[in-house]
């Protein structure tokens, strides 16, 4: 039993259950839960309950749902949970720049089991809520210690978004001072595409700087892009690669020069905890993706949290209601500046989030922190050392020099060796248990490109399994390149003929669409 | 689903310049050289490479070729089962035996033509079936600046396999470049531009399997179009159009007649003329505001000096700097690999002054500030 001591392989073999879809598992008249007749006086005062609901908005049928019995459903769900491979089950290096990062279940029972957590509501009196409001508060501080800005909103629901209202907060920034000839932001090619796409969609033209051998663009690059229609930076550091730019503070000097805001993009910053700050870089806005670098979790692009910081100067166009304190009591200021971008999102945003993450603060404190970016480092440079003795794989640009806390490698020697590429290796991964690792964004600069973060949760031992299976897949692709060409063997589901997700006829993302297609296909 | 029909031409001559020092393989002389230096074909080699992938799909190909080193050897040796057409004289093959068996293949119904050799051959299968059938190159010459070859013969094969599963369906216009062989010869690299074969878009820098927010060449090249018309709004400035598949683009949106190795110029949207010479664009543009649109034509991203070189050194002082507008997908910078983007313009100066970072339109509000060397 156990992993084989020589190979630190694992025989995994995932469940396969065939499932059906749940609509497909309708069985007339079944129910899940009985609800109880209304009692006779309530029956008396609302009659049926539906006829006040006014005609035109009553439903003509019934809502097309399955009926299925309470245990079905729930074996149902256990089954597909079972299909997946979730991040509490396997070494979860594979994501790179996702940092995946051990939750403490305590977290999650103290904001979503406690009461005093799970049962107020947003629009309860703010003198009723002082405690959440004090957490708010208090993460805040905390944040501002560590990125050295003056003020920060939690309201974003995640990075893009942050970054977006970061984007929403120059613009308001460059507006409110008359100054409207300026329409570009700059990014570099290897900061996350949301630093373009949301200056895009704020409506800036995008000037994006590529890397030079050293992995980070040149400061003459950078020189070439400025000039007074330059609006913002918006830029990563580490980059993708994981490779620390030395010159950020040029590249923020030559936009200031420009009268240009400079946004942090803190997404990557896990490595940096208690090192270095945005302040010190000279950046006016930053943000902070809490579900990696805080542990909370990520929640499938649901209810994250792009914490968004600003210096005193951007004060006014933060997100709106803000958390005050006046010494005494904790108060929510729904006014403002006459500035503010207003609200990006209801209410206070993710609560449950912003106690999860202070959670994980209160239990490392300073020194905790920074020992978070330490170890996340050191896990990742000996990674980086154990990987580059893999047959086939690269280690790109800078080659010896060290990383922070991820590396984009490449298998473009092993692609050219054997013909086995980047994404047949990431079928094959997971039938050894370990979920499908981050390639890269598009364009690929780095040929056959994977990005691996080993961030601070992870043990030398995960670390070394990880390796162990990376070296097996490279032996087994030059051996016998077949195998990992038609991976998963082991896996719930076998190899996924492509193209299937760009085929408008054959893709459904719903049932009602997939009802439709599949009749409209039969019958061709 | 019905079969596909592969095309396999080889150029059993290409490539053996170059083992033995030559530098290319055009010309009956330096054939004669070079297999008295001891030069062997090595072309049906590679393409036995590239048909070995392919061999295993077999049921999903009708195979068409040519006699014994032309393709028959090499589908022998990869066991790929194959109707031989045609026919050679002789053990001598020349240009127009490969021209005469991509004309034929075409006629008999050929849906893809592999083809190993280098520029000299991708010229030969140009004038044969011009963009009407296309084709992919396995790289076996000594010279591959055309943009028609996949990167090694295995990957040539690998490409060919998804086409006839059918996961592989754009096809795009990539560049037929050569270089005078004379000039070659005595040092002197002139690449020029002979035109464009329809080539299966290899996606080299996008995952395999279709991700979602990629964008296809097709969309880039349209956003491209669309910054560039932005800024022909301006009714006085005159627009002179290089050669390019980026640049075609933007006459075709226009509804103009463009040509296609050479230079257009465009007022206020409406054509002042087709393919002009460094002189009648000088003239053209003498006392007006002008702009001149050019793209990274070849492997190597030149974009002044290689197929436009009526943009003379006098017209791009004359406009400056600043007025030249420099296209391409951030896909095709990407595939210089870190390499800067070339200016050759015959006077050295003009390319110092034209060297450094500078901006490249790759999109529509989309920008990379790139290296020009």
């Amino acid at each position: 039993m156990g992993r084989d001591p020589e190979t630190l392989l694992r025989k995994y073999h995932q469940a396969r259950w065939d499932e059906e879809i749940i609509c497909e598992m309708d069985v007339p008249g079944e129910r899940g839960i009985l609800v109880p007749e209304a009692e006779p006086g309530i029956r008396e005062a609302v009659g049926d309950g539906t006829s006040r609901i006014p005609e035109n908005l009553r439903r003509k049928r019934a809502p097309a749902l399955p009926e299925i019995n309470q245990m079905r459903v729930n074996r149902h769900y256990m089954r597909l949970s079972q299909e997946t491979l979730g991040t509490d089950v396997n070494i979860d290096i594979s994501q790179g720049t996702c940092t995946m990062k051990y939750s403490p279940k305590i977290q999650e029972h103290v904001a979503a089991r406690n009461p005093g957590m799970a049962e107020i509501h947003p629009l309860q009196d703010e003198s009723t809520i002082q405690g959440i409001l004090h957490v708010y508060y208090q993460f805040e501080q905390f944040l501002k210690e560590i990125s050295g800005l003056d003020r920060f909103s939690f309201q974003p629901g995640g990075g893009a978004q942050g970054v977006f209202t970061n984007a929403s907060m120059v613009r308001a920034y460059h507006a409110s001072r008359g100054d409207h000839r300026r329409d570009e932001v700059i990014t570099t090619m290897f900061s996350h595409p949301c630093d373009a796409a949301t200056g895009a969609t704020a409506g800036y033209k995008v000037v994006t700087l590529m890397p030079d051998e050293t992995g980070y663009p040149h400061v003459d690059a950078m020189k070439a892009a400025v000039s007074e229609r330059t609006a913002g930076i918006f830029i990563t550091n580490p980059e993708d690669t994981g490779l620390y730019n030395p010159q950020i503070r040029e590249f923020v000097d030559i936009a200031h020069g420009v009268g240009a805001l400079c946004a942090y993009d803190q997404a990557n910053a896990n490595g940096l905890l208690g090192v270095t700050r945005a302040k010190e870089a000279g950046f006016d806005l930053c943000h902070f993706n809490v579900h990696k670098t805080f542990s909370m979790p990520h929640a499938c692009m649901g209810p994250a949290i792009g914490a968004v910081g600003v210096v005193d100067e951007l004060k006014p166009y933060l997100p709106l209601p803000r958390v005050e304190f006046d010494g005494e009591r904790y108060s929510l200021d729904y006014q403002g500046d006459p500035e503010s971008i207003g609200r990006v999102r209801s209410f206070l945003g993710n609560a449950q989030g912003v106690l999860k993450a202070y959670a994980w603060v209160m239990q490392l404190g300073a020194d905790g922190l920074r020992e978070v970016a330490e170890c996340s480092v050191l896990n990742n440079n000996y990674m980086l050392k154990k990987l580059s003795e893999v047959p086939g794989v690269v280690i790109w640009y800078s080659e010896g020099k060290r990383r922070l806390e991820q590396v984009r490698y490449s298998w473009d020697k092993l692609h050219r060796d054997t013909g086995v590429g980047t994404d047949d290796i990431n079928r094959r991964i997971a039938d050894y248990g370990i979920q499908h690792y981050w390639p890269s964004h598009h364009p690929w600069i780095v040929p056959e490109p994977f990005t691996l973060e080993p961030c601070e949760s992870y043990s030398k031992d995960d670390i070394d399994e990880y390796v162990a299976v990376l070296r097996q897949i490279s032996k087994e692709a030059y051996e016998n390149p077949e195998l990992v060409k038609s991976a998963p063997h082991n896996s719930a589901i076998h190899k996924v003929p492509a193209p299937s997700i760009d085929e408008p006829e054959r893709i459904a993302v719903t049932w009602r669409q997939y009802v439709k297609k599949q009749a409209a296909n039969s019958s061709e | 689903m019905p079969r596909r029909t592969l095309g396999v031409i080889v150029n059993p001559v290409a490539g053996m310049g170059g083992r033995v020092g030559l530098k290319g393989s055009d010309g009956v002389e330096i054939l004669r050289r070079a297999r008295e230096l001891g030069a062997r074909p090595e072309a049906p080699g590679r393409m036995a490479q590239a048909l070995k992938a392919v061999s295993e799909f077999q049921d999903k190909a009708r195979v068409l070729t040519y006699p014994d080193q032309m393709g028959e050897h090499s589908c022998v040796l990869a066991r790929l089962p194959a109707s031989v057409i045609g026919r050679t004289d002789g053990e001598q093959t020349t240009p127009e035996d490969t021209r005469r068996a991509a004309r034929e293949m075409a006629a008999a119904g050929a849906d893809l033509i592999l083809f190993a050799g280098g520029d000299g051959t991708a010229r030969d299968l140009y004038h044969a079936v011009g963009e009407e059938v296309p084709v992919l190159g396995v790289p076996a010459g000594v010279k591959i600046h055309s943009a028609v070859y996949a990167v090694t013969p295995r990957s040539a094969g690998e490409l060919v396999v998804l086409w006839l599963q059918r996961r592989l369906l754009r096809m795009r216009s990539s560049e037929v470049m050569d270089i005078d062989e004379e000039a070659f010869r005595a040092g002197v690299v002139r690449a020029k531009l002979y035109g464009y074969l329809r080539v299966p878009e290899e996606n080299r820098f996008v995952q395999n399997v279709k991700a979602g927010g990629v964008v296809h060449e097709a969309e880039a090249l349209q956003g491209i179009c669309a910054e560039v018309l932005r800024a022909m709004e301006d009714p006085d400035c005159i627009f002179a159009v290089g050669p390019g598949t980026t640049t075609r683009g933007i006459l075709q949106e226009l509804g103009l007649q463009n040509t296609l190795l050479g230079v257009d110029v465009v007022r206020d949207k409406k054509l002042l003329a087709n393919d002009v010479t460094a002189r009648q664009l000088l003239n053209l543009v003498d006392g007006h505001r002008a702009k001149v649109v050019v793209t990274a034509i070849g492997g190597q991203g030149h974009i002044l000096g290689r197929g436009n070189q009526q943009i003379s050194p006098e017209i791009i002082r004359k406009v400056g700097r600043k007025n030249i507008l420099i296209i391409a997908t951030k896909e095709k910078l990407v595939s210089l690999g870190g390499r800067p983007l070339l200016v050759d313009t015959g006077d050295a100066d003009l390319d110092q002054e034209l060297s450094g970072y500078t901006r490249i339109i790759t999109g529509y509000g989309d920008y990379v500030i790139y290296k020009v060397g």
